[in-house]
């Protein structure tokens, strides 16, 4: 049992702290790229206070969500965030969603693991069947990522989404935890290695 | 102006009213095999004083652009369709539809009524797609949906937990090029 459920060797999972993450997102709020990967609401930026506002409001639908901030181990500096959303519990489903902030902090490996964490809880903590997560097919990263970690292409909506002037289609990918199992990421055989040591 | 907005061969779509539709949408949800055919959350039956309060309430699922149908001989209420989840900046939206008086099913009236939907959607509101999903053992309403030109686009696997089996979400969609593609055939 004595997993550690939030701890990867180069990310953390921790609570989101308004008072002292408002900021650095209202930063994020202003990339663009970071906007457009993360949702297909018209980009806005907003001020700290508005993302405190907006914390408030997520606390009245926590019963279906599990946000968490994601942090660098070797400073302990928030770098993202990533969520298990719209949980419908007599179907065991749900959908992920994740953002890293700063654009010198994608790529490095960081978005991997901390995936990979929130899958492990997703799967062995709320012992969810199914996660899916909706993705713009320019979004390479994400997309790349997630098929990574053993999703798989179940929907493509064609042209639904009309960015920079250019039309994409929306693709939703899925991972049941039966393949997720199969799959056994060198990360879940290392966290299940650590139970019997 | 050619034809009339929102009047197809077998129904009108008209507005919403609490006051006379509530009852029959209260006694539809009762029938948890139609209600199952709308909706993942667990069917739940309502009281018609619920239902007239969601009905006049500005942000409901009956708000938006949600229509009630109407039979064209008679004006018999027969079920409710609407549009939601609009995306103005993609020109997007959901559309959703239920009938709920049995004896109409399979006669075309389901259909009739999404075609006035799309010719809302394309001509009225201007989208560029339209998308919806259905519920993998909803066969008749498949159907139906291909019949007004909706096209697969995918599957999700095993969403659905019912009766003890894991059933698939199908997702289809229809652009307005295909919407206007038929429209002048």
């Amino acid at each position: 049992m004595d997993v550690p459920l939030f701890q990867g060797t180069r990310v953390y999972l921790a609570a989101h702290d308004p008072e002292s993450d408002a900021e650095i997102e209202s930063r994020w709020t202003h990339d663009l790229d970071f906007l457009h990967a993360i949702s297909s609401k018209p980009a806005l930026p907003l001020s700290a206070s508005q993302i405190k506002k907006i914390y408030k409001k997520a606390e009245k639908d926590d019963k279906d969500r599990f946000s968490f901030a994601i942090h660098t181990q070797a400073d302990q500096r928030l770098i993202g965030f990533v969520r298990l959303h719209h949980i419908e519990w007599p179907h065991q489903c749900g959908w992920i969603k994740m953002g890293i902030g700063e654009a010198a902090d994608r790529g490095r490996g960081y978005g991997a693991e901390a995936l990979n964490l929130a899958l492990y809880y997703a799967f062995c903590e709320i012992n969810l069947f199914r996660v899916s997560a909706t993705v713009g097919e320019y979004n390479l990263r994400w997309c790349d990522l997630l098929k990574k970690a053993g999703f798989v292409e179940e929907v493509r909506q064609r042209e639904a989404l009309l960015v920079n002037g250019q039309r994409f289609d929306a693709l939703i990918l899925g991972l049941l935890k039966e393949d997720w199992n199969r799959i056994r990421p060198d990360f879940v055989r290392e966290r299940e290695q650590s139970l019997h040591d | 102006m050619t034809r009339p907005l929102l009047q197809g061969e077998l129904v009108r779509l008209t507005a919403i009213q609490p006051e006379m539709d509530a009852e029959l949408e209260a006694r539809w949800s009762q029938d948890a095999g139609y209600t199952r055919l709308l909706t993942t959350e667990p069917p739940v039956p309502w009281t018609v004083k619920k239902v007239k309060e969601e009905m006049e309430k500005e942000d409901s699922m009956y708000s938006n652009f949600f229509f009630a149908i109407r039979t064209l001989d008679g004006n018999e209420l027969i079920g409710f369709i609407g549009v939601d989840s609009i995306r103005w900046n993609h020109g997007t939206a959901w559309v959703g539809v239920g009938i709920g008086n049995r004896e109409y099913w399979s006669k075309g009236y389901g259909t009739d009524a999404i075609r006035e939907m799309l010719r809302y959607a394309f001509r009225e509101l201007n989208l560029h797609r339209i998308t919806l999903d259905v519920f993998g053992y909803n066969k008749r309403a498949i159907r139906s949906y291909e019949k007004a030109g909706f096209t697969h686009e995918g599957t999700i696997r095993q969403w659905i937990n019912r009766d003890g089996k894991r059933w698939d979400v199908v997702f289809m969609g229809i652009l307005r090029s295909e919407w206007e593609a038929l429209e002048s055939s």
